[in-house]
């Protein structure tokens, strides 16, 4: 794990080192091991190291070859280094170090840009071929670690994080209106669009090619599922069973590779509990397990997490999230995840990584990724019960079923049938809509949108982020199985654009810490997509296929758990003292001055939140992301911008 | 008689799911669900508002979508309770 950055143009080499050391500087945080530079001609990479394979001096980045034509700056991890080096050294490859990096090297000597279909890992990587006058910047296949870039006054600028571009004189941190009404729809910006305008993402399982001045992006791995026909065809559900459980065991000893400690969180859900299983049984010396508490019993799972640690024998640590906290370290959390957010949840997990780091740990596995690839969401349940509904819509019976995968939602307890039916737009959504699964999500995420000014929607000028979302979406996608067509949305937009970056990688790098993820194995997404969806949803028993194979590795009380989605308390995190700050962020002069909120309702918003908890879900979220926007405002596009550090209250 | 509740309701609506912005129209017969205005939470803010202000008392089959999806909707069945409740008192 790692922060890299550089450039490709014409830049004098007086100007180019110092710009590469402040790029540097503003990622730091994503390795505080050690910091390297190289300026070629043409072009110049940065590195900022966290060690984890090989601790060496020898494996510093950037990293040249034997005869110094080709280098590399590298973040991430390739879990199949060692199998690569072997498939590499009878082809008469000779290594220097034990680092996974160097194996890079020879790997892309050996096949060319295409060296990163070999990959099994989570990486943002650039590779300067000096002999070819060439560079290749690339991205994993899931979209783990980031990647951005810019083109200014003819040079193009990537980073691992924008903060980095954001150094590059006369490059600007101001705010994309498309990707604010993404954000404030879809819950993130379409790659390559990012919050900041002008400012775009190396899309995940996409490279970048760059030959004779001229960049070309172009996938280089796609998620796919079998067409619906096929899909109905069934495997024996125990041969499923057994493959998934062999692709999870090793997805998992590969990720256990490293020249430190590794842990592993426990939530105490399903996900991670196999996976913290699993890593118990190939880990000799002990594991230890990390997970945050909640003062409020509603989100709260430690006895859950207590079951699970006891019976792996893991040394358990844990942080609480107590009523200050969120509101303390919110500023924080916006900075390190550059992009405005509609819920808090990211910043628990940020607490947690800094549990780890106190531990002294810098690698812990995840369980990220189970609920896209084996359908865990309520969503997927969701939508199986609108479809069912909509197929009698006079029935009072059936809209019923939607208050059993609610059972965290009281104002839902307490609908009729009729406003139940409504709110799942179970007579209105139309079947073939491609984007069924998630209508309603995204309709009640939009409505946070009537807080947007006049401004703001003059410019917009009726644009629609879920039709540009339809609009991408691949050409076999409407022969898939429904539960599939749910499952692409949510694993290539929602899962890389919020899930593995606010939740994920910008939250654990914020105290260095490396998280790794077995599920998304690619060996294993592939696999997953090619379960019949029975077998992923079994009624409303979301991820059956998962539970069976790992039955053994769990007590029964946690592998029959039900899905408890991961939540922390939204704008009532902000009425404590630590929250104060906020009377100021969104003060009427405050909101006027960004121009993106209408500043008396926003007014509203605030003084409804002090006076009694915001209980439906649009007010929250619309709470939580006009002031992660005000927030992101300020410490990226205000005359105080560009701090190479975090903010503080 | 019949405006003036169409304006408290309509003033409920503004304050509390519009956060005082008037400044689009808000038709008589447009639906609140459809126009996002309204989400579980407040369908029960909304009967909250409708029993202590009007004094009327809601069935729980009372609560659905044709009695209160609409400014509209909601004026008529509150005349309606109302009436239904001077009727059974006389």
């Amino acid at each position: 794990m790692c922060g890299i950055a550089g450039y490709s143009g014409a830049l004098p080499p007086e100007e180019a080192a110092p710009l590469l050391r402040r790029m540097c500087g503003a990622i730091a945080h994503r390795g505080p091991d050690g910091q390297g530079i190289h300026v070629g001609s043409g072009a110049g990479l940065a590195h900022r190291r966290l060690s984890i394979i090989d601790l060496s001096p020898d494996a510093a980045q950037p990293m040249a070859n034997a005869d110094g034509t080709i280098r590399i700056a590298y973040n991430g991890e390739v879990f199949n280094y060692i199998e690569l080096r072997r498939m590499l050294e009878p082809r008469g490859h000779r290594f220097r170090t034990v680092s996974d990096t160097e194996v890079l090297l020879h790997l892309y000597e050996e096949f060319g840009p295409d060296f990163v279909c070999h990959l099994n890992g989570d990486f943002a990587l650039v590779i300067l071929d000096e002999r070819n006058r060439r560079m290749v910047l690339a991205r994993d296949r899931m979209g783990v670690r980031p990647l951005f870039h810019t083109h200014h006054r003819g040079t193009l600028y990537f980073a691992s994080e924008v903060k980095a571009l954001l150094q590059v004189p006369g490059v600007e941190g101001g705010i994309d209106p498309i990707a604010l009404d993404q954000i404030f729809t879809l819950w993130a910006p379409i790659a390559p669009r990012t919050a900041f305008k002008g400012i775009l993402e190396l899309p995940p399982a996409h490279m970048m090619i760059i030959e004779n001045g001229q960049a070309r992006v172009r996938p280089y791995w796609s998620l796919t599922f079998p067409d619906e026909r096929d899909a109905a065809i069934h495997p024996s559900e125990d041969d499923m069973a057994a493959q998934l459980r062999d692709l999870l065991e090793d997805a998992t000893r590969i990720r256990l590779r490293a020249d430190v400690e590794v842990g592993s969180f426990l939530s105490g859900g399903l996900d991670s509990s196999i996976v913290s299983a699993l890593a118990a049984r190939m880990a000799p010396a002990g594991l230890r397990s990390f997970a945050v508490t909640f003062d409020d019993a509603e989100f709260d799972e430690s006895a859950y997490q207590q079951i699970m640690a006891r019976a792996l024998g893991t040394r358990h640590h844990t942080i609480d999230c107590g009523p200050d906290d969120i509101a303390s370290i919110f500023p924080a959390v916006v900075w390190h995840m550059e992009q405005p957010v509609l819920r808090t949840a990211p910043a628990p997990l940020f607490q947690l990584s800094g549990l780890v780091r106190e531990q002294e740990l810098k690698v812990v596995l995840s369980g990220e990724g189970a609920d896209e690839i084996f359908a865990g969401y309520d969503l997927f349940k969701e939508a199986r019960i609108r479809r069912f509904c909509g197929r009698q819509p006079q029935s009072r019976i059936r809209p019923h079923l939607f208050r059993k995968i609610y059972p965290y939602l009281p104002s839902l307890q307490q609908q009729t049938p009729e406003y139940l039916a409504a709110f799942f737009g179970t007579e209105t959504d139309a079947p073939d809509d491609p984007l069924f699964s998630h209508r309603p999500r995204f309709r009640a995420t939009a409505g946070a949108k009537m807080f947007f000014s006049g401004d703001l929607r003059a410019e917009l000028a009726g644009y629609d982020a879920a039709e540009e979302l339809a609009s991408s979406l691949p050409d076999d996608f409407a022969r898939w199985h429904p539960l599939h067509q749910a499952q692409f949305i949510e694993t290539r937009f929602l899962l890389p654009g919020y899930i593995l970056s606010s939740q994920g990688d910008r939250m654990a790098m914020a105290h260095s810490v490396e998280t790794r993820f077995p599920f998304l194995d690619h060996r294993l997404v592939e696999f997953a997509a090619t379960i019949p969806p029975g077998m992923k949803l079994r009624g409303l028993r979301e991820k059956h296929i998962l539970r069976k194979a790992t039955a053994d590795l769990l007590p029964p009380i946690i592998s029959e758990r039900p899905k408890q989605p991961y939540r922390a308390p939204d704008s009532a995190s902000f009425k404590s003292a630590a929250g104060t700050y906020v009377e100021e962020i969104l003060s009427p002069e405050a909101v006027s001055a960004t121009g993106l909120f209408n500043p008396l309702a926003t007014a509203k918003l605030l003084e409804k939140s002090r006076r009694e908890p915001l209980g439906g879900f649009r007010d929250n979220a619309a709470f939580v992301g006009i002031l992660s926007t005000q927030l992101w405002s300020r410490e990226f596009a205000s005359p105080h911008a560009h701090r190479t550090c975090e903010p503080t209250v | 008689m019949s405006d003036a509740i169409k304006n408290e309701i309509r003033a409920f609506i503004v304050e509390n799911f519009l956060f005082g912005d008037d400044t689009a129209p808000l038709a008589d017969d447009q639906s609140l669900i459809a126009s996002d205005l309204v989400d579980s939470t407040g369908i029960l803010e909304m009967v909250t508002f409708l029993e202590e202000r009007f004094g009327i008392v809601m069935a729980d089959a009372e609560i659905v979508p044709a009695n209160l999806d609409s400014i509209a909707r909601i004026d008529a069945f509150v005349i309606r309770k109302r009436e239904t409740a001077e009727t059974t008192a006389g």
